[in-house]
């Protein structure tokens, strides 16, 4: 069988996989085999996870370094490409300090407890073609499943520590993390329905076109899918501009106040994790996932990825902290009703012909859009006027 | 009428624009001003100013201080402490046998530089200045006793002796050129001016060092002032 050279290197990490299977078959029982299998999917997945995680505190600080002009870390290594290193060395030999109110066990609890579905989550992500650690038919359902698990981790850790900082955190995360689920998880509506399942890895096959770019970001309801699932993932991670609930202008350090050392960095580890995978999951969904032309599945993967990942921290360098109301405010009387008009937007889509769905789309969408902007106008009081007595 | 969101974009194009050009424009023009500090210095102004030093002539012999005492009664924190050398006799020699700055107490006012006649302390542009503990294992025992003996050895660390504070006047004209050239100038002229009529105003000639050997009495400058 001749094959080309790029579907080689595209199926380079599957071929790999299949190569130490076939090795170890021929001294292990099929069972055994089965089980190596996970074996290596899980490995890959629990090394790929924090080494991602570190290298985007890196990015990130480079980043945001350079629209605040300045350099970034540059000092550990070349272009400080150990300073990741450096700091997990510094995390592991802080002290732990927990205080002396504190529930014990529920603290410790805390961050080992986040980082488990940040972690899981992984399953679920198409890594390339054919690199999804396990192709669930239900991929897009435990994906929203198990990341809503985060807020618990969260709530727990602030009501433990027993800090009226990390409590008010901690109510904020559970606020805005079950408020924006809603929309995000309805944003992701049709992108099912378009696609007809929930597998992650159908979703992408849907996207699939011959030459011309079939990704859903280029319908009326993609883009509009696209970027209320981008707005909720980014809030879903708690990152700026919707970071409320580790403000550290109002709250010291929100819910993870009390955390010092390794279960600090288990926080900020879990919620780089989610960081990735949410984007990844965009990609997946909207942005035709692993699919381009030229280079390696896997490779397109992690770029749109990327590209995501980048324009995030743009965010945190760009916008300033939402104000509580606003924020409820945004995500249930302007994403809400946004995410539900889109789901019309995707059947009209459906059940109408090619130029006659721009034009029905663009209009509904133009008018509901203008609708939800003037609804959703902020009531300014008058400014008051006091006369002065003579 | 503006579009709704208008102002989110127009505010990320500020961000991309920042950090797009950190990459190639120079620092006055809106690039990374950021100096990298012990590989990069700024270039430190003339009038820049630190730590006071002495200055010497030729050769750290020739020191122009003739200890007279005057930045010591005007300093304000009272760090510098002058002894002055005697010969055989016990007659002064007009040089300093010891001469110590107490960096850790001197607010680097300046004053010493001000008041002195001789031309002799001048402020440094040296900033980098550490202190080195005489012992730096601080073990137990050094640690009960913290309060006395590791204070004691912090404040002596800090204090420049006469040797360390000499420095030449090739290192004065290199840091503070205006200033060491004009103040070169008047000491030459000063010379000539002396030498011009040395045996009229002062009979005694017992081995002048820059003809101010000469002048007789302890504290009476007026011979070398007039150049300042």
């Amino acid at each position: 069988m001749i094959r080309s050279i790029e579907f080689y290197i595209d199926m380079i990490f599957v071929t790999a996989k299949v190569w130490i299977l076939d090795l170890l078959s021929r001294f292990l029982p099929d069972w055994m085999v089965v089980f190596a299998s996970i074996v290596i999917s899980s490995v890959v997945i629990l090394c790929l996870g924090p080494v991602i995680m570190m290298y985007l505190t890196l990015l990130e600080r480079k980043l945001i370094g350079r629209i605040q002009n300045r350099y970034g870390p540059n000092r550990v290594g070349k272009w400080g490409l150990l300073q990741p290193i450096a700091d997990g060395i510094k995390m592991f030999t802080k002290e732990d300090i927990v205080p002396a109110n504190a529930d014990k066990i529920v603290h410790l609890l805390a961050p080992i407890v986040i980082v488990v579905p940040a972690l899981m989550v992984f399953l679920v992500v198409p890594f390339g073609e054919r690199m999804t650690a396990v192709n669930l038919n239900i991929g897009l359902l435990y994906f929203i499943a198990v990341s809503s698990v985060t807020v618990l981790p969260i709530f727990m850790g602030s009501w433990a520590s027993r800090n009226k900082y990390s409590l008010l955190g901690g109510m904020r995360t559970a606020a805005q993390m079950i408020s924006y689920e809603i929309p995000m998880t309805l944003a992701v509506v049709p992108a099912i329905m378009m696609s007809q399942s929930l597998s992650t890895n159908t979703i992408v096959l849907a996207q699939v076109g011959d030459y011309d770019l079939h990704w859903f970001i280029f319908t009326p309801w993609g883009i509009v899918g696209f970027i209320v699932f981008f707005l909720c993932a980014t809030a879903e991670c708690n990152r700026p501009p919707f970071d409320l609930p580790e403000a550290e202008s109002e709250l010291v350090a929100g819910f993870h106040t009390e955390y010092s050392g390794m279960k600090f960095a288990l926080f900020y580890m879990a919620e780089y994790m989610n960081t990735f995978t949410l984007c990844g999951i965009a990609a997946t969904l909207f942005l035709g996932g692993w699919q381009g032309p030229f280079l390696p599945s896997w490779l397109w993967f992690f770029g749109k990825t990327f590209v995501l990942i980048c324009v995030m921290i743009w965010f945190r360098g760009t916008f300033p902290r939402f104000r509580v109301d606003h924020l409820m405010g945004f995500a249930w009387k302007f994403l809400l009703p946004l995410t539900l008009v889109n789901i019309l937007l995707t059947a009209l889509w459906q059940f109408t012909s090619d130029l006659e769905a721009w034009f029905w789309s663009i209009l509904v969408l133009g008018i509901s859009l203008w609708i939800l902007v003037k609804l959703n106008r902020t009531f300014v009081p008058e400014k008051r006027k006091y006369l002065l007595v003579d | 009428m503006t579009v709704f969101g208008w102002g989110v974009f127009k505010g990320m194009l500020v961000t991309l624009k920042n950090f797009a050009t950190s990459y190639f424009r120079k620092p006055d023009e809106g690039g990374i001003f950021t100096v990298q500090y012990p590989e990069e210095r700024e270039k430190t102004i003339e009038n820049f100013r630190n730590f006071p030093f002495l200055v010497y002539d030729e050769t750290p012999e020739k020191i122009r201080c003739v200890a007279c005492g005057i930045c010591e009664r005007e300093c304000p924190p009272k760090c510098i402490h002058i002894e002055m050398e005697t010969d055989t006799a016990g007659k002064p020699a007009r040089r300093p046998a010891v001469f110590d700055i107490d960096y850790g107490l001197c607010m680097n006012c300046g004053m010493c530089e001000e008041v002195c006649p001789f031309d002799s302390i001048f402020m440094d542009h040296a900033f980098e200045v550490t202190a080195v503990p005489i012992s730096t294992n601080l073990n137990k025992t050094v640690l009960d006793q913290k309060k006395t003996k590791v204070s004691a050895e912090r404040a002596e660390g800090l204090v420049r002796h006469k040797e360390k504070l000499l420095k030449s006047n090739e290192y004065f004209r290199e840091i503070r050129p205006a200033l060491a050239s004009a103040i070169d100038q008047k000491r030459k002229a000063a010379e000539e001016k002396k030498r011009a009529i040395p045996p009229l105003r002062h009979n005694a000639s017992d081995g002048p060092v820059l003809g101010r050997e000469s002048t007789g009495g302890q504290a009476q400058p007026s011979a070398t002032q007039e150049p300042k």
